[in-house]
């Protein structure tokens, strides 16, 4: 069972068994513009992503 | 990755400092370093009545709240733009400060734009022309004036906004591709003057990452989507530039701007006693400005007409 990860309306699938920062490179997302959330808990980059996880990624860059 | 200080499990990771630490006591360095900077910089003391400048996003709630729990005597100043963007984006936002507010029992202050000068800022942004179709540069003129204005008029000491470290390094990165002026307004203080309250950025050397997590770990309700009119601005593009260069150096943000301020202070740029000379008052609402007659918000108002100006 894939892990997925939601950044505001896309969703993405990756393999689990990686970490969150091999994840975020698959995706092409800089780990510098998003938290990572678990069941509402932060996680570090070096998480093991583990089977039928979902990871919201909170964009942190604002316009302002 | 563990936290430094208990060994606990750490949820925040600094890079650029080397450091990663648990919920709790990230939530307790953010408001220490704060402190740290507000010191260092001389922002403001604890006798200073403070207007915070939120605009209901995680950098300004955060602040507003890091500045109560430090014990400073915080008001808040929301200024309602008039933006909707197809999502309510200013109502939302609205809401949620005022929910903020309410919640922790702090004395908010509300400028609405439509009800205050009978036209809100997109509309505005129409009907002067300015800004290439975007209301951004309206929108900042605006946001300026009011801000100085209920400071000055309500007898703050100080404004305090809710820049963080992205910012900062955003805009000099863009200031310096351009070597503009603005390169020597950027500090973390901007003195008081006759007219001009004095402006103070305490979270400036937070990066807009911690702000961010600091936000989620307390809790903060902040409005998450961004202004409709954001999408694809420079200032983004720039933050993001930036955030491929500390991805592959960390620390490198951090250093751009602290040793921006060192040049500065080693004289690299002019003095800063140049740069509020020879300012005017405006005849309309007796704010400083820089050519005489009246100022850039009240010559705006007055081509659309306001009866308030």
């Amino acid at each position: 069972m894939p892990t997925k990860l939601i950044l505001r309306d896309k969703e993405f699938e990756v393999k689990s068994g990686m970490t969150l920062l091999s994840a975020l490179n698959k995706i092409d997302v800089i780990p510098e513009a998003v938290i990572a959330t678990r069941k509402g808990e932060l996680i570090l980059e070096d998480e093991i992503l583990r089977d039928g996880d979902v990871i919201k990624l909170v964009a942190v860059i604002s316009g302002g | 990755m563990k936290c430094r200080k208990c060994g606990g499990k750490a949820t925040v990771n600094m890079r650029q400092h080397k450091l990663a630490l648990c919920s709790q006591h990230y939530l307790e360095w953010v408001p220490e370093q704060t402190e740290r900077f507000i010191k260092k910089y001389e922002m403001f003391s604890k006798n200073e009545k403070i207007l915070v400048a939120v605009s209901g996003g995680k950098d300004s709630l955060s602040l507003w709240d890091i500045l109560c729990r430090l014990g400073y005597q915080a008001d808040g100043l929301y200024i309602g733009l008039g933006i909707d963007g197809g999502i309510g984006y200013s109502t939302e936002s609205q809401r949620l400060t005022q929910r903020f507010a309410s919640e922790r029992g702090l004395t908010l202050h509300i400028v609405d734009m439509q009800r205050d000068y009978g036209h809100s800022i997109p509309v505005l942004a129409q009907a002067t022309h300015r800004g290439k179709g975007k209301p951004c540069a309206v929108c900042g003129l605006s946001k300026r004036h009011e801000m100085n204005r209920i400071a000055r008029d309500m007898g703050y000491d100080v404004l305090a906004t809710g820049h963080n470290l992205d910012d900062e390094a955003a805009v000099l990165f863009s200031n310096t591709l351009s070597w503009s002026d603005y390169l020597l307004r950027q500090e973390p203080v901007l003195p008081s003057s006759d007219g001009l309250a004095r402006k103070v950025k305490p979270l400036c050397r937070l990066y807009e990452k911690e702000m961010a997590a600091y936000a989620l770990l307390r809790g903060i309700k902040y409005i998450y989507e961004e202004c409709p009119f954001a999408e694809g601005s420079t200032t983004i593009y720039y933050k993001e530039l930036l955030n491929q260069l500390e991805n592959q150096r960390p620390g490198a943000k951090l250093s751009f701007y602290l040793k921006f301020l060192d040049a500065k202070q080693n004289g690299l740029f002019s003095p800063k006693d140049q740069l509020l000379s020879n300012l005017h008052t405006c005849p309309g609402c007796g704010q400083p400005t820089s050519a005489p007659g009246l100022c850039s918000f009240c010559r705006m108002m007055e081509k659309v007409g306001s009866p308030e100006v």
